[in-house]
């Protein structure tokens, strides 16, 4: 893009009328919070919540060696994901280094879409692109052509039931199917990043707010509300979820943050990163570097990304998100610690808060789990 | 929004009500509220602290970050909101009534404290 103006995606201008305060997110003004963002993260938690997520980037593969491609360019066993599933993947360099974390669905046979992270999803383009040398597959830049719309929270089967006849009963949690939402094409999916049950509704921009509209007025009844992207980083943190920029970074593999379960070594064939991921699973086998682990605050303060752990007036590890929990009531953080220190229980931990040491509590992640 | 006509301003975006026998009530005001969100945690000064105009006398923190707290005016405080300290959110919720923060005996204040008029025209609010 040559120009520094903010992207604005379908629904800016529904934002503007619910009088959303927007935010600039990886170049996307989008809705950081419409009203109180402790009771947008309550409804989702209890009743349903709706999203705007059109800044996410989508890339879509197609071809006969389509998924010999992703199995090449990702660390994850694409060409095993069934046509109608999702897989929750990562993209890394050469030295292992984690480029982005991914969710890929497989839409047909030969037709792969790839949703990466807003403030990734040039690189990840690119990185696709390049890779792509050599294989009989295309990666097309999509972004501009779906709008993202999330109804997240317990009430939202129930509101998407209403509004459409695709066999919502048989979608299973990442899986993916194309249907008809209140009139409208959309890929409907089961994902989120909320850690409540959910849908994604992949749809063309021009038909975003007529789905907005119509998942407004079935959902209303029942508790849900317009929700931006400060419940959502609540959300997903109650969870235990990680967000690039924060838990992944180019200088962690996916075995420093805990997630070595997605890296698949046994697929065919060789995959970009391979031989260090290799060495870096051994290294956390033998040498365990810092672990991600929960912490819960004794006081109210609240620790921040980039704030010192600290025992015995030593720094012993990072916070990398912090924020107060709507459900827990209490303050939450990730962060990584010295594996000395990272079992659930252990005493003495504290977060340097502005030159004061709170005590905290380590806990394993995540902190909330929804009962099923 | 509206900012109350009979307080004044900082550039802080604290507000000082009218001297009651020499002590004024201290809140932020209601843009400041929209502005930070959802207020978790209010750190204010204790009773018998002086605290200096201009300079940061607390904290406020919210979901996403932590935001100093200004005394919009110099003097001794003599009461600070108990029940602010137990439900910040009544910052959010009145900012210029039940969620005020501190009262202040005023010493001195400084010259630059603005009308709500200028206030609104300052934030934009």
């Amino acid at each position: 893009m040559s120009s520094n103006a903010p992207r604005l995606t379908a629904l800016d201008a529904l934002h503007r009328s619910l009088g959303a305060t927007m935010t600039d997110f990886a170049g996307w003004d989008m809705p950081l919070r419409y009203g109180s963002e402790r009771d947008e993260h309550l409804a989702v938690r209890t009743r349903a919540g709706l999203f705007d997520l059109s800044h996410m980037g989508e890339i879509t593969v197609t071809g006969p060696e389509a998924a010999a491609l992703l199995n090449h360019a990702l660390v994850g066993n694409i060409a095993s994901v069934g046509v109608g599933r999702a897989r929750y993947t990562m993209i890394c360099r050469e030295d292992g280094g984690i480029l982005d974390d991914l969710i890929v669905y497989r839409l047909a046979e030969n037709e792969y879409m790839v949703v990466a992270n807003a403030s990734n999803a040039q690189v990840v383009l690119d990185a696709l692109t390049e890779r792509a040398a050599g294989f009989d597959a295309l990666v097309r830049d999509d972004r501009d052509a779906y709008a993202l719309i999330a109804v997240q929270g317990p009430e939202s089967p129930g509101i998407l039931k209403s509004l459409t006849d695709a066999d919502l009963d048989g979608l299973k949690y990442y899986a993916g199917l194309p249907g008809t939402v209140a009139g409208v094409p959309a890929l409907i999916a089961r994902t989120g990043y909320t850690g409540e049950d959910g849908f994604e509704l992949f749809v063309a921009p021009s038909d975003a707010e007529k789905l907005w509209q119509a998942l407004t007025d079935a959902g209303t009844p029942v508790g849900l509300v317009p929700c931006g992207l400060s419940c959502r980083d609540t959300l997903r943190l109650e969870a235990g979820m990680p967000l690039y920029g924060h838990e992944l970074t180019t200088s962690l593999t996916p075995f420093d943050a805990g997630l070595g379960r997605v890296v698949k070594f046994e697929k065919e064939g060789d995959f970009v990163g391979r031989a260090a991921l290799q060495e870096a699973a051994s290294r956390a086998e033998e040498n365990p570097p810092r672990v991600l682990v929960g912490l819960v605050a004794e006081g109210r303060r609240v620790p921040r990304a980039g704030f010192s752990v600290v025992a015995d007036g030593k720094v012993i590890g990072e916070v990398t998100s912090g924020a107060p929990s709507p459900t827990l009531g209490k303050p939450i953080a990730m962060a990584y610690v010295d594996a000395a220190h990272a079992a659930p229980g252990t005493a003495g931990v504290g977060v340097d808060i502005r030159g004061s040491h709170e005590p905290y509590e380590v806990v394993a992640l995540p902190f909330y789990k929804r009962q099923k | 929004m509206s900012n109350p006509q009979q307080l004044r301003y900082s550039k802080e975006h604290e507000w000082l009500s009218v001297a009651e026998d020499g002590v004024s009530t201290v809140g932020i005001t209601e843009f400041a509220a929209n502005a930070l969100g959802d207020v978790v945690y209010a750190q204010l000064p204790a009773v018998g602290d002086t605290v200096t105009a201009g300079e940061t006398c607390g904290e406020l923190e919210s979901t996403k970050s932590v935001s100093d707290l200004y005394a919009p005016v110099t003097g001794e405080v003599v009461e600070a909101n108990q029940d602010v300290v137990d439900d910040p959110s009544l910052v959010n919720s009145a900012p210029f009534e039940g969620g005020w923060l501190f009262k202040v005996r005023v010493t001195d204040e400084p010259a630059d404290l603005l009308s709500a008029d200028e206030y609104t025209e300052f934030s934009g609010s």
